[in-house]
């Protein structure tokens, strides 16, 4: 029942995003759009209920991991993210680079918080995960190593990625 | 106007990060570099040139009451949304595609995922 009512709620609040405009109703939505919409998304919530909440755990639903995530994409993954751009337009200019695929282990757990980092790290400073194993640990291209580190069987994680391990438990797990 | 130089600069940035990422696609020796420009730089730029559409368009809700362009802003932000959610998925996916198809990096220092054998 739970995973419905998530479910449906999800779905209502991402129709009323794409429909915002479309009427007088609290001067953003038309009568018209919120009866279909709540219609359509009793509707996809009886559907695919057991798709969204397959893990039957509803940690996600606290809004303080929300407004961490919030917290966590406009601070340090926003200016993360610009400084593995200014990188990368330095390694495009001058050509330096000693790429290497590299070991990492962060300890987390569950496949969201695994997701998380793995999206986090492909999109900051010079790193790209490419493969996962069944112990968690993720392998990062790694497109600058210094040297020295390449030698290391699991490569330090504080160089690699700096504090998201800590952001991802912190959000997910 | 203050808003017209807001917009004016996000798409510099967005399109100065579009071309260094076109760049590094060209330069780079093989294909896990240059998913490193391919991914990077472009989901930046183009998060640059949806935050000036979204600027536009809500600056024109505000002033004018164009409710059009509430509904171009809010769907440009989902748009964003998207776009940093499965950029780096598809960067993953095709970096270990390649990788377990055999492509592997033409100047690497180490390479743990080949050690393992996968």
């Amino acid at each position: 029942m739970l995973a419905f009512i998530v479910t449906t709620m999800f779905a209502f609040v991402a129709y009323l995003a794409l429909t915002a405009g479309s009427g007088d109703i609290l001067g953003l939505w038309s009568m018209e759009e919120i009866v279909a919409g709540i219609f359509l998304s009793v509707l996809v919530g009886a559907i695919s209920r057991n798709y969204l909440c397959r893990s039957r755990n509803y940690r996600m639903l606290n809004p303080i991991r929300w407004l961490l995530f919030i917290a966590y994409l406009i601070g340090p993954f926003f200016i993360a993210m610009a400084r593995a751009n200014l990188d990368v337009a330095y390694r495009v200019i001058t050509g330096k680079i000693r790429p290497g695929i590299v070991k990492i282990d962060p300890d987390l757990k569950t496949d969201f918080g695994v997701t998380f980092l793995a999206n986090s790290i492909t999109l900051t400073p010079g790193t790209l995960s490419v493969d996962v194993d069944e112990e968690n640990n993720l392998y990062v291209h790694w497109i600058n190593i210094p040297e020295g580190d390449e030698k290391m069987a699991v490569a330090p994680i504080e160089k690699v990625c700096s504090s998201f391990p800590k952001w991802a438990r912190r959000v997910a797990e | 106007m203050l808003v017209d130089y807001v917009i004016w600069i996000f798409l510099g940035i967005g399109l100065t990060f579009n071309t260094l990422g076109v760049i590094g696609l060209l330069r780079f020796p093989d294909v896990y570099t240059r998913l490193h420009a391919a991914t990077k730089a472009t989901t930046f730029g183009s998060i640059f040139t949806s935050l000036a559409v979204v600027v536009l368009s809500f600056w024109k809700y505000l002033a004018v009451q164009y409710t059009a362009g509430l509904s171009m802003g809010v769907h440009t932000i989902i748009a964003i949304m998207c776009l940093l959610l499965t950029n780096p998925v598809g960067a993953h996916a095709i970096a270990r595609a390649a990788h377990r198809s055999g492509v592997k990096p033409k100047v690497a220092v180490v390479d743990r995922l080949e050690e393992v054998g996968k």
